[in-house]
């Protein structure tokens, strides 16, 4: 398969690069780690004018733990988040989701930005910073702006970023007390994308009820979502089974697949429903300390 | 079409040439530089046939562009060979009767080096995670497996204490 023409340039700064984005505004496409584009340029389905290939642009590939939050730079792989011990220390569900993107040769490339800003339906990090309630920060050549993730993800491969920004950071708030997390993913076979992946957080009072809920779903709708009304459900409630079980019918009435070769939409309710009540049973062990 | 011109350094030489931006790398190794080596079989990045290492680290050279490799150090299949002596996995590979159609081997046994890279002692598990992106219809992966495990083994042996793989 070979991708259409298109020009390439590959900036050596960030300013560099958003003045091209600025200059060509509309024509220009970013490009990462491009395990996600370069698949969609050979179909044609992505036909860019130029693509701006950030791999010269530093700075943009730590993960740092400020007071405040945790900032992933845009550019970090899934490699080197997966291999980040203190960040899966706090958040276990971080490396839950990175050990389970593609393959190795997969994660040795592709980065969370540009997984997040490609906004493909069934990629997993997007789930992950819903249901954490994460944010992103978008330069452009006139400034810096964060964006809540929730109200980010519009539409199949859209986002709320304008053609001229580029994704710079992922920011994911500390965990607090008694929280626990755990991203779980329905798969056909090792690597593949998800059927159904479920992001579940959630924050224990002292008396074991549900503080705090945050459920992020992967390749169940035309976006990745949070499951607003399931959250809304558990807050206040003892964490237990049933509760999970509840929860996850809640989140499939949220949830509108499509039939394809993952299976038939019926099914994929189904395993909304499960697989929600399995995330959230492991986010309350791990909030229990017994996982 | 404008061309760009990319200069890579494959196997320790550097070779040059003028592209279209939209050449895949592994067209690039493959048509232009004649390293017949890499194979190309799904063109998806899910097969893993052409694995090469960029920088040290493996990549499907079918999901990069050659011109996003300008100016990087490749190492192909054709790299491993030393002074007439086959790479420890190569070796390990046809003692362990590691391969039966051998389509899969040249991305096969760069992956399984980058693993070796990273690890260099991997637990059997460790070893299929590490192949997890590159598939063989041929053998079940068993006896990849125990290739890569015989490679090991020799690298580790091979190895001053202390030193090797883990600076890669």
């Amino acid at each position: 398969m070979i991708p259409g023409q298109f020009e390439y340039v590959r900036p050596g700064s960030l300013d560099e690069a958003l003045r091209i984005l600025r200059d060509r505004e509309g024509e220009a496409k970013i490009l990462s780690g491009g395990y996600s584009l370069l698949p969609l340029l050979k179909l044609r389905l992505a036909q860019p004018a130029l693509l701006v290939d950030l791999q010269a642009v530093g700075g943009l590939d730590g993960i740092a733990r400020t007071d405040d939050d945790w900032r992933i730079g845009g550019r970090a792989t899934h490699r080197r988040i997966l291999e980040h011990d203190g960040l899966a220390a706090e958040w276990p569900i971080i490396r839950d989701t990175a050990g389970g993107i593609g393959d190795p040769q997969v994660r040795n490339w592709g980065t969370i930005g540009g997984s997040c800003a490609h906004a493909d339906p069934g990629s997993d990090w997007p789930a992950v910073v819903l249901a954490l309630r994460g944010s992103f920060t978008c330069r452009s050549a006139g400034g810096e702006r964060t964006l809540a993730a929730r109200g980010f993800f519009l539409d199949t491969f859209q986002t709320a970023i304008d053609a001229t920004e580029v994704l710079t950071e992922v920011r994911l708030p500390h965990a607090p007390g008694r929280t626990g997390s755990a991203y779980v993913k329905l798969e056909r076979r090792a690597g593949d994308f998800a059927t159904v992946g479920v992001a579940a957080v959630l924050t224990l009072d002292d008396s074991g009820r549900i503080a705090s809920a945050g459920i992020g779903l992967t390749a169940v709708a035309e976006t990745p979502f949070a499951a607003t009304d399931a959250e809304a459900a558990l807050v206040g409630v003892v964490a237990h089974d049933e509760a999970f079980g509840v929860a996850g019918g809640i989140a499939a009435g949220q949830a509108r697949p499509t039939s394809d070769s993952h299976g038939p939409a019926e099914y994929k309710l189904a395993m909304v429903r499960e697989i929600t009540a399995r995330a959230l049973r492991l986010a309350a062990s791990r909030a229990h300390g017994t996982a | 079409m404008t061309t760009q011109h990319v200069s890579v350094t494959v196997n320790g030489a550097v070779r040059e040439a003028d592209v279209e931006p939209r050449l895949l790398l592994v067209h690039l190794l493959r048509d232009v530089f004649g390293l017949t080596g890499t194979h190309t079989g799904c063109d998806t990045s899910n097969c893993g046939a052409c694995t090469v290492h960029v920088n040290g680290e493996s990549a499907k050279s079918c999901t990069m562009l050659a011109v996003q490799a300008n100016g990087a150090s490749i190492t192909t299949i054709e790299g491993m060979e030393q002074g007439g002596k086959l790479h420890p996995l190569q070796q390990a590979f046809w003692d362990q009767h590691g391969l039966q159609c051998g389509f899969c081997t040249p991305g096969m046994i760069m992956q399984s080096a980058w693993l070796l890279g990273t690890n260099p002692d991997p637990t059997d598990h460790d070893v299929r995670e590490g192949i997890a992106g590159n598939l063989c219809r041929c053998t079940g992966y068993v006896n990849i497996v125990k290739a890569i495990q015989q490679a090991a083994a020799e690298l580790r042996a091979s190895e001053p204490e202390g030193a090797g793989a883990a600076s890669a």
